[in-house]
């Protein structure tokens, strides 16, 4: 007899295979254990009673399928979360961005901006801002609608002042937003050098010629293969000596890129494309 | 009980945890034929000081895991602060971001489940003293998974309330002092 667990896994790959084929978002190649967390949490959250029955209600009802997203894609995250690395990008990277005319930072998988404003007030500190183009990418319309409006609660504020400053903060980060809604907004002149796009990871093709693209937390959930593409996709979008920052778990030590790459601020996971 | 089919243990413990942990651990031998996956509750914004601690007191290695790495016999691995531990039906460990579950970043509940996935009963869960509720749905996987599910006597626990709400939902589980527990683990060797 079969186990319900081993049934489950084949609602898995066939819910994962359906949305793939009916909505092109694909999620066949993310790390098993977590997304079966999700699709589990996304199942009861939306009331279905099993995978196929969420199956048959994402296939027939597009509006689904929005809710089903943010279950499967939207990240907590904080502006300055592990200050360390933005004090690394700072007092390391920043000074040989700082010998470019012009610069290109991508944040891949920006789900709601904070990191993306991280950067942006970073690059601004060390006047780099109005030099700097951000490309803000996700595959979460709802994120990146949320990322492009820039409001964060104000209850958050204060852990990302704290954060802000043990980053190595120049100014204070009350200097970059306004009350308004009901929450803090990011001002309008941080957002002015962002293009904000849908970009796939997993099919879409490389962005070119970054400087620095930050990554984080990201490449977890995905598995080794996919991991593979994503580093060899993130090495193709980098200019000669372009700078990547992952997550402070994450390495390129499983990926079969590693040699694309040089270590640059090991502890903070900063690397850099290797001469080939 | 046939120790042959034990291929990996999944601990969990809070209040308590390093008392707990020093007690167990260091008495385990190095030809330990399984890997052992730990989750402590620690605040996000510290580092792990266990690890360190209890490398140089254990003959086994530890070391905090890291995302895609395979798991080990002879090897404890500990979740990272602020991360889930997962573990993969292929037997290597995955870090997760996802939100808290029962408040904690790693969750016990987390690392039992997945791990009651990838080993059924292959599986020993393990449930000590801590001062929540996080491991009970965790150790309830385990057993109906088919591993052998382990609880610290709630009255020999620093803090019952952990082992006691695991007891709960998991009533048939094994109880066990630290030394029962460290002498089950030692025996996994001479199977």
């Amino acid at each position: 007899m079969m186990a319900d667990d081993d049934i489950e896994d084949i609602e898995i790959q066939l819910f994962l295979e359906a949305l793939h084929r009916r909505y092109h978002y694909d999620f066949r190649n993310y790390a098993q254990a977590s997304i079966k967390r999700r699709l589990t949490q996304a199942r009861t959250q939306l009331g279905y009673a099993s995978l196929s029955a969420m199956q048959e209600g994402v296939l027939h009802d597009e509006s689904v399928l929005p809710r089903l997203l943010n279950y499967l894609t939207v990240q907590v995250s904080e502006m300055f979360r592990d200050p360390s690395y933005f004090r690394a990008l700072r007092e390391k990277v920043l000074p040989h961005l700082a010998t470019y005319p012009s610069l290109k930072v991508w944040v891949a998988g920006c789900s709601r901006g904070e990191e993306l404003y991280s950067l942006a007030i970073l690059f601004r500190e060390e006047g780099l801002y109005d030099r700097t183009l951000f490309y803000a990418t996700d595959i979460n319309p709802d994120a990146l609608d949320a990322a492009e409006r820039a409001v964060y609660p104000l209850d958050v504020i204060k852990t990302y002042t704290a954060n802000h400053q043990k980053s190595g903060a120049r100014t204070s980060l009350s200097d970059y937003y306004s009350a308004a809604h009901g929450g803090a907004i990011i001002d309008k002149s941080l957002r002015e050098r962002v293009v904000f796009s849908d970009h796939s990871l997993v099919t879409d093709s490389s962005f070119g010629e970054m400087q620095l693209i930050s990554c984080r937390n990201v490449l977890i959930y995905f598995d080794r293969e996919l991991q593979d593409r994503v580093v060899g996709l993130f090495r193709d979008s980098l200019a000669r000596k372009g700078f990547l920052g992952l997550g402070s778990k994450e390495s390129l030590r499983f990926t079969r890129h590693a040699a694309s790459f040089a270590p640059f601020v090991s502890a903070e996971k900063i690397y850099q494309r290797a001469e080939e | 009980m046939n120790h042959d089919t034990v291929r990996a243990v999944a601990i969990g413990a809070s209040a308590g945890a390093v008392q707990a942990l020093l007690h167990i651990l260091p008495s385990l031998p190095a030809a330990l034929p399984v890997p052992v996956m730990i989750v402590v509750h620690v605040p996000a914004d510290r580092d792990n000081t266990l690890v360190p601690l209890l490398d140089t007191r254990c003959q086994l290695a530890v070391k905090e895991a890291e995302d895609k790495e395979p798991a080990m016999p002879g090897t404890v691995y500990f979740a990272p602060s602020d991360y889930h531990l997962l573990v993969e039906k292929d037997g290597s460990l995955a870090l997760s971001g996802d939100e808290p579950v029962n408040y904690s970043r790693p969750a016990i509940d987390v690392l039992l489940e997945s791990a009651a996935e990838a080993f059924g009963s292959g599986l020993v869960g393990i449930v000590l003293t801590g001062a929540n509720h996080d491991g009970a749905a965790g150790l309830r996987a385990v057993a109906a998974g088919g591993g052998i599910a382990i609880v610290q006597d709630p009255a020999s626990a620093m803090s019952a309330t952990m082992p006691a709400a695991a007891l709960a939902l998991c009533p048939d589980a094994r109880v066990e002092t630290l030394d029962g527990i460290t002498a089950f683990l030692s025996g996994l060797v001479h199977a």
